[in-house]
């Protein structure tokens, strides 16, 4: 019985349901699996305790998960996870803490899967260009990206063992810069929409947070506006040189989906597509296509999303 | 005086077609270039040594092709360019083992890479070496400040976190709000009498084999509507078909 061991993704101080799929993910390679809190109260474990498929939960508590620090938590994870198969999602923070945590145990670590089938898994190399499949003997860490496997359910109900922990921090944290916007970082959104050179204008992002909002969505862009609006962020780009985003929805107005953008979405559920060349690449990866300036169609989208979303 | 490591990775030039010969990718007519977030790294390590002196060393391991990126960098100005010699496959725990070796036997204060080579994007291999090192590690850095001590902006959720580094550590590169510099004649004319220092490795067995590697599976063909009315179509397919919104 191959033990496998979840490490829960965490968003603003509550499991998220990534932690789901990451059991689902689990099932397919183990039959034993244990979900892993890492927490400054263990009440936030609770809710794992839920999660259809976990044979136990452990509330990992300790004071150096107020704040992340890699070296601190692989050490203090490390010291009360189980050996097995390590399972985190497959976010920045995360895919770095599995990194560090393969090390500390010195076996491999197996980044960004999205395919388990038997010991095969799959990753995408060449920034999704090609898949690559690899077979793995013994334990290994990996990190499974979002929105691939479907979330286990919550209508389990195992047990929480409550285990204190500690480990070395060895950064200090000097200041937590807020964004300035309530809206979320494209690396944290379920669903992006993003403007390129076809905006015009910065201001004319506007038109685009108009319908984030609408859908909670975050706001991202293409290199070619970044490097030609100030007002425009590199933490909003996409692509090579940008963000790897997976969201379930992707909407790209006035992005012509050159080869390094597409290496940052091109994994995204569904690809929504606006742009007034009918021969823009962008089309050719879009589940669903608008040939239309942006002028005409955001205000169309826009008022019948109020329309669905009541 | 610190002494900079820097690790540079070859990797096919972005704008490459990827293609695949049997069940493997073929790269023998791919242009292969420096991994774009490498750059970044070693302009953090060259900034690093000229806010308060110090030796740069650029370590990447591969077969001699990978010359190529070692000699680019040291047109860039770095000091030292060092080949672990190593070709074919190694999984994360092999190569980590062999580069954290070198750095170890080095005598290194800090380590500059890229947040991801643009092959795996897998991002383990600062972290990784970290830890084997039991050294701390920051990653996805996008600013660094060299006054008195190492100061970095990572992101954290919500928004960026200002963190204090103490050395030794490693540290992971994104692209931020720096300028690389470009080599000039005279660093290339420097670079190409320059003796890359070649070294042999003995990697740990790997656990990791790899299977096949293929195209990703084509997607279907989408949906595609003329005119800005059509957007009210979409948005009720996001709803009916997608199941999205
Ligand atoms: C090493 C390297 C790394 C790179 N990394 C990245 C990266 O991380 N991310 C990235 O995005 N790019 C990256 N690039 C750049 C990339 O090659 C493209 O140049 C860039 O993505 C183009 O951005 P764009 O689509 O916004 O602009 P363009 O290619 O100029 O496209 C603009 C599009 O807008 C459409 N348009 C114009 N007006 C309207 C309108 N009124 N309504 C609707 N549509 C309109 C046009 O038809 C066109 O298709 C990288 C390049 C290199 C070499």
């Amino acid at each position: 019985m191959t033990e496998t061991v979840v490490i829960a993704e965490l968003s603003k101080g509550k499991i998220s349901s990534t932690t789901n799929e990451l059991v689902t993910a689990a099932s397919k390679l183990g039959s034993n699996c244990t979900i892993v809190v890492p927490c400054t109260e263990s009440s936030v474990a609770n809710e794992a305790s839920n999660i259809a498929g976990a044979s136990k939960v452990i509330a990992a508590k300790s004071d150096v998960f107020a704040n992340y620090d890699a070296s601190a938590w692989a050490e203090a994870i490390d010291a009360v996870a189980p050996s097995g198969i390590i399972i985190t999602a497959a976010s920045a923070q995360s895919k770095d803490l599995a990194a560090r945590l393969a090390a500390r145990r010195s076996i491999s670590v197996i980044q960004d899967v999205i395919e388990i089938e038997g010991t095969t898994l799959s990753t995408p190399i060449y920034s999704g260009k090609a898949i690559q499949n690899v077979s793995v003997s013994g334990n290994t860490a990996i990190s499974v990206r979002a929105n691939v496997f479907a979330p286990a359910d919550n209508t389990g109900n195992c047990e929480v063992q409550v285990i204190d922990t500690t480990g070395n921090v060895a950064t200090a944290l000097k200041e937590m810069v807020q964004r300035a916007s309530q809206r979320l970082d494209v690396s944290e959104a379920n669903i992006i929409i993003s403007g390129g050179r076809g905006m015009g204008t910065p201001a004319n992002f506007s038109h685009l947070e108009e319908i984030a909002d609408k859908l909670g969505a975050a706001v991202g862009a293409s290199r070619a506006a970044v490097d030609t609006w100030d007002e425009i962020p590199h933490s909003m780009q996409v692509g090579q040189t940008g963000k790897t985003v997976n969201p379930n929805l992707y909407i790209a107005v006035g992005i012509s989906g050159a080869i390094q953008h597409l290496a940052g979405m091109r994994s995204s559920k569904y690809i929504v597509a606006i742009n007034k060349d009918a021969d823009a690449p962008i089309f050719q990866h879009a589940d669903y296509g608008i040939v239309a300036t942006w002028e005409d169609a955001l205000p169309v989208l826009s008022s019948s999303l109020s329309g669905l979303l009541g | 005086m610190v002494n900079i490591a820097v690790l540079v990775k070859q990797v096919p030039d972005t704008n490459s077609k990827i293609q695949i010969a049997g069940d493997m990718v073929d790269l023998s007519t791919v242009k292969m270039d420096i991994s774009p977030y490498d750059e970044f790294a070693v302009e953090n390590a060259l900034q690093h040594k000229e806010s308060g002196g110090g030796t740069v060393t650029a370590i990447t391991l591969g077969g001699a092709g990978a010359d190529k990126v070692l000699k680019g960098v040291k047109a860039l100005g770095v000091d030292n360019i060092v080949r672990l010699d190593a070709d074919g496959y190694m999984d994360s725990n092999s190569l980590q083992s062999v580069l954290a070796e070198e750095i170890s036997s080095g005598g290194y204060d800090v380590v500059y890479c890229g947040k991801s080579a643009a092959d795996t994007g897998a991002g383990s291999t600062g972290p990784g070496i970290a830890e084997r090192l039991g050294w701390s590690s920051v990653s996805n850095v996008t600013e660094i400040s060299f006054d008195g001590g190492l100061t970095v902006t990572s992101p954290a959720e919500g928004g960026n976190a200002i963190i204090d580094v103490s050395l030794p550590a490693v540290v992971s590169c994104d692209k931020g709000s720096i300028k690389v510099r470009k080599s000039n004649v005279k660093g290339i004319m420097m670079a190409k009498r320059a003796q890359v220092d070649v070294k042999a490795v003995s990697p740990p067995a790997s656990s990791v084999t790899i299977v096949s590697q293929v195209m990703p599976p084509a997607k279907p063909a989408g949906k595609k509507f003329e005119g800005g009315d059509a957007a009210q179509t979409v948005a009720q397919l996001l709803r009916d078909e997608a199941n999205i919104i």
